[in-house]
């Protein structure tokens, strides 16, 4: 089967020539429109569309959007924050750099609109220090918006106003949890904090009730207050609505970001046919199919077993390229659709020394806040270096594994999964190429691949 | 159903346990209760839960009941409601009772969770235990032996951290062995209110550290030694001294104000090595200052009074009883007390006040007040005197009444109990023109003058009770044998109060109570060894119109009533 075409909204103008990221450029291409009916309308109802479009969040566990609103504490009495959370940090993953830098006005817009829904006043957007241009297109495009009435105090003469600030990060991959992202912009060490009791939700930012929602999120709030929620949810699959950038890198012919309809494209169109299929000469071995925390899937393996298809249900049995690319086909078959980070490894990648890349990943960007993660991503990744750098022994493999066990569904955070997620299904995966990396690690490699870690 | 046995009482489930708490207790606390131990490093009842240790994990479950009709699902096989586990392991200290709630502490799952947990911490901790100070009572050997696998699979280089940080004056830091729990952090944060500690770098090369030009040096600084589960803050007056279980342990009061911080003793044939908190909830909680840490070391000082004295030449105790006895029969007697003195000295005093027709003075030492628990009124005793009728009102800042008396020649003998009379405002003038009866510890201007010297016993060396701020009656015991020479001050008293004509009294405690509990009406019905471990508040409205010098402090508010004792069993 052929592989669908794509359905850029998000990214409809990122490679349009002549498309720059100014609101003059934005307003010709109907920018702002959205955002001038929404404040004809009442928060509520804007709610109820994101709610009726099914939208499920972008930054990593697709928890649904209408509900997280829906969970707001709203009688506090307290003030409502929204934080944006632009701490793109994982792994393989792109997306929201190229929303802030090719069309920032579209993410303002889908914060106002955020925001009148609220009754939010007051919006910090959360950008990861690695992105100094991002902030500073940031405050220039807000800047612009204020100028012209869109942001600021009484938008549009509407009477409602709000202010967007935006704060830098100072390069930790921690940044990116909601509560440690909270604490970081309360000007303490970004420490996860433990829910219960500190759900955002309730008691967020300034222990006040905050939504903090990803930048892809945003941008489709945006669409959903335009097309309405029906007509956005009829849009991918049900369950699994609306559009979805998948952010393809490594052993691919045509690496990049494509925007797809979510469910209706499969891994292996995907990779074959939009990206172009392995380099020359070369086999796919594995791939993770959502950032790098997201646990690998190996080429050539087959899942079976019942889905829900409307109300029935029916049995499925797929090979690894036919896995539809949506939160829930990639949830059942053990992995995760994540943050859309697709990592793409060949046959010229030894398994072991990936894994000792992410795991030296992991070990320096755990916070340190709680014992299992803080020790177990350093003990993994001491045990991996050792393995690539010094002796490898059969039995590692079997400690890495157990390490990793010991880490996940204890931690304060997901921290703990994302990093022991890989560990676990690379030995589930690739258990015998770790049993025989001390002998593999003695014989030549042909073709000059440089090591990885 | 589970009822909950009164409206504030939630009745959980702890390891097949019913077990009835106070609602907002924590699983930790619930399950002490049930003699069921949950392990922990970070969580500490008197600081914030962080809940970073990750020690306490447990598995919780809650009754099941239908989503729809709230009806409760039985389970067929036992004829009870069925509990729905969740599937991961929850953090004991932030889960809070729920009625009805479930715990399971003897599961696989927990034992494989703190087994991970006791490895984790173990991989990167130096094993140094036989060179640290904190082998005997540190929270990571015993959870070891207690939950740990008992071996290691670690074979990699461990983590290399600074040794020897001098956090503050008092205050060691050795970086390898901490745990990072964060305890000291907040300890400084929300009880010393000086936020000086934090960490530094990330993941586990995180590293305990002062703020760049700070220092752990407040008042409270050793509490944070005290609540290190591991090595890792050691006191630089105690490290390398003494191996902790050889130590005997002896519980006792913080003399240096009238908070009255409850503490124990630690000592060892006779030396005092160091002074810790002892948890009281209604005075100290856990908490003491540094500064009432170091109160033993007027045990072995230079300037102890080691031998009676008579008229500038040494003698022999009975000698100078004898002496003084003759002294006071002259008449024209004072006795300036002392707030330092315990209650029983001050009952004797007041005795003896009485024998010999002696007005009576009390030493005033009133300073700043810090707000926890070092309180304005330096004295940890002026209550005490108040209550024995040693005197009738607050001491005023200086002696000098009794100065113009002595001017005047109506006063011919000053009984001091320890008290410089000079510091208190007697010039030297004045001092020449009476004869001093000295009966103190450490040499002073009134000792270097008196006619009479006769040593007596600090607070570590003897029994007795001190009334502190709050009007609680607070035990202090004898930790170390009396310093050669010295003798106790309740039979010189006692012995003074016989030859001035008085009654013949108790010259220990415990023969002096029943006369103490039969004469003071605040005491009235007490004896001394039914006082608790925590104290006994006392009826206080006697003195409600005085003008006391403390302010507020932990567990203390000036005016306020006394705070209502919870019913002890």
């Amino acid at each position: 089967m052929a592989a669908p075409e794509q359905r850029r909204i998000i990214f409809r103008h990122i490679d349009e020539p002549g498309y720059t990221n100014d609101l003059a450029c934005y307003q010709r291409n109907g920018g702002y429109e959205v955002l001038r009916k929404a404040v004809l309308r009442k928060p509520e109802e804007l709610i109820d569309e994101v709610k009726k479009s099914g939208l499920r969040g972008r930054g990593g566990a697709g928890f649904p959007c209408g509900v997280k609103w829906s969970l707001l504490d709203r009688k506090s009495g307290k003030p409502i924050y929204l934080v944006v959370n632009a701490d793109e940090s994982e792994p393989g993953t792109f997306k929201d750099r190229y929303i802030i830098y090719k069309d920032p006005h579209q993410l303002i817009e889908g914060i106002m609109i955020t925001c009148f829904a609220n009754k939010v006043e007051r919006t910090y957007i959360y950008i990861r220090g690695e992105f100094p241009d991002g902030a500073t297109i940031l405050e220039k495009a807000i800047a612009e918006a204020r100028a012209a009435n869109l942001v600021g105090p009484n938008i549009l003469g509407s009477g409602y106003g709000c202010e967007i600030y935006v704060h830098r990060g100072a390069g930790a991959y921690i940044c990116g949890e909601e509560t440690g992202l909270i604490e970081s912009l309360e000007g303490k060490r970004p420490y996860p904090r433990i829910k219960p009791p500190y759900f955002p939700a309730v008691l967020g930012l300034y222990q006040c009730p905050t939504i903090v929602n990803n930048v892809e999120t945003l941008c489709h709030v945006k669409h959903i207050a335009d097309m309405g929620g029906d007509a956005y949810a009829k849009i991918g699959t049900p369950g699994n609505t609306g559009t979805r950038i998948l952010c393809v890198s490594g052993h691919v012919q045509r690496p990049g970001y494509y925007e797809f309809e979510v469910g209706r494209v499969t891994l292996g169109q995907l990779l074959n046919e939009v990206c172009g299929g392995p380099l020359p000469g070369r086999t796919f071995k594995a791939v993770i199919p959502g950032g790098s925390s997201a646990k690998i899937l190996k080429f050539g393996e087959r899942f079976k077993g019942k889905r829900k298809v409307g109300a029935e249900m029916v049995d499925y049995d797929w090979g690894l390229e036919d896995v539809p690319m949506d939160f829930d086909s990639l949830g059942m078959i053990g992995t995760m659709g994540g943050s859309g980070g697709v990592i793409v490894m060949d046959d010229s990648v030894s398994m072991v020394e990936a894994l000792g890349n992410i795991n030296a990943f992991y070990s320096h960007e755990s916070c340190g806040q709680c014992t299992p993660c803080r020790e177990g991503s350093l003990w993994m990744k001491k045990i991996t270096g050792r393995m690539v750098h010094g002796e490898a022994r059969p039995e590692d493999g079997a400690l890495l594994k157990s390490v990793a066990d010991q880490i996940a569904g204890r931690t304060i955070c997901a921290f703990g999964e994302a990093c022991a997620w890989p560990t676990q299904s690379f030995i589930a995966k690739f258990g015998e190429e770790f049993k025989g990396y001390a002998e593999a690690k003695k014989k030549p490699r042909g073709d000059g691949v440089p090591e990885l870690v | 159903m589970i009822q909950p046995a009164s409206p504030d009482l939630v009745t959980v489930n702890i390891d097949g346990r019913e077990v009835s708490v106070p609602r907002g207790t924590n699983v930790i606390e619930a399950a002490r209760r049930v003699d069921v131990d949950v392990p922990f490093y970070c969580y500490h009842p008197k600081l914030t839960v962080v809940g970073n240790c990750r020690m306490c994990l447990v598995e919780m479950g809650m009754p099941a009941v239908d989503p729809a009709t709230k009806a409760p699902i039985m389970d067929p096989a036992t004829g009870k409601q069925r509990i729905n586990w969740i599937p991961r392991p929850t953090i004991a200290c932030a889960t809070n009772v729920s009625p009805g709630l479930h715990i399971r502490t003897t599961t696989q799952m927990v034992k494989e969770c703190r087994e991970g947990v006791m490895e984790f911490l173990l991989i990167n901790h130096p094993l140094d235990c036989p060179i640290c100070d904190q082998a005997g009572e540190c929270k990571l050997q015993e959870q070891a032996t207690g939950y740990g696998r008992g071996y290691s699979r670690f074979i990699e280089d461990k983590n290399v951290k600074p040794k020897r940080t001098l956090l503050g004056p008092r205050v060691m830091l050795d970086d390898e062995r901490c745990i990072l729990c964060s305890r000291c952090v907040r300890f400084s944060k929300e009880i010393a209110k000086d936020d000086v500690l934090g960490f530094t770098d990330r993941g586990s090369y995180s590293t305990l550290a002062c703020y760049p030009g700070k220092k752990l040096e407040n008042n409270y600084s050793l509490n944070t030694v005290d609540i290190c589960p591991v090595g890792a803050l050691t006191s630089t007056d105690f490290r390398f001294k003494m191996r902790v279980w050889f130590l005997k342990q002896t519980n006792s009061i913080d003399t240096e104000s009238s908070a009255g911080a409850n503490t124990v003793v630690w000592s060892r044939e006779g030396v005092i090595y160091r002074i810790t908190p002892r948890q009281n909830d209604g005075v100290n909680d856990t908490w003491m200052a540094d500064s009432g840490r170091v109160l033993y070391k007027q045990v072995r000082d230079a300037g102890r009074l080691v031998s009676a004295r008579v008229n500038g030449a040494e003698s022999a105790p009975d000698f100078a009883v004898t002496a003084a006895a003759a002294l006071l029969a002259a008449g024209g007697v004072a006795v300036v007390g002392s707030g330092r003195s315990s209650v029983e000295e001050q009952f004797l005093a007041a005795k003896l006040a009485r024998a010999t027709k002696a007005a009576t003075w009390l030493v005033s030492r009133v300073g700043q007040g810090d707000g926890l628990l070092v309180s304005a009124d330096r004295n940890p005793n002026v209550r005490g005197a108040l209550v024995t009728g040693l005197i009738a009102g607050l001491p005023s800042p200086a002696l000098d009444e009794l100065g113009r008396a002595i001017d005047a020649g109506t006063v011919k003998t000053v009984v001091s109990l320890g008290e410089d009379l000079v510091a208190a405002g007697i010039t030297e003038a004045q001092l020449a023109k009476v004869a001093v009866i000295y009966l103190g510890t450490h040499a002073d201007a009134t000792s270097a003058a008196a006619r009479i010297v006769i040593p007596t016993l600090t607070v570590f060396e003897k029994h007795g009770t001190l009334v502190n701020q709050q009007f609680r009656i607070q035990r202090f015991a004898k930790a170390v044998p009396g310093a050669t020479g010295a003798t106790d001050d309740l039979l010189i008293l006692a012995r003074l109060v016989s030859a001035a004509g008085g009654p013949n009294l108790g010259a220990d405690v415990g023969s002096l109570w029943p006369s103490i509990a039969s004469e003071v009406p605040a005491l009235a019905t007490m004896s001394y060894g039914d006082i608790p471990d925590t104290g006994l508040l006392l009826d206080a409205t006697p003195w409600a119109g005085l003008a006391f010098a403390e302010g507020p402090g932990l567990h203390h508010k000036p005016g306020a009533p006394a705070p209502k004792e919870a019913p002890r069993g």
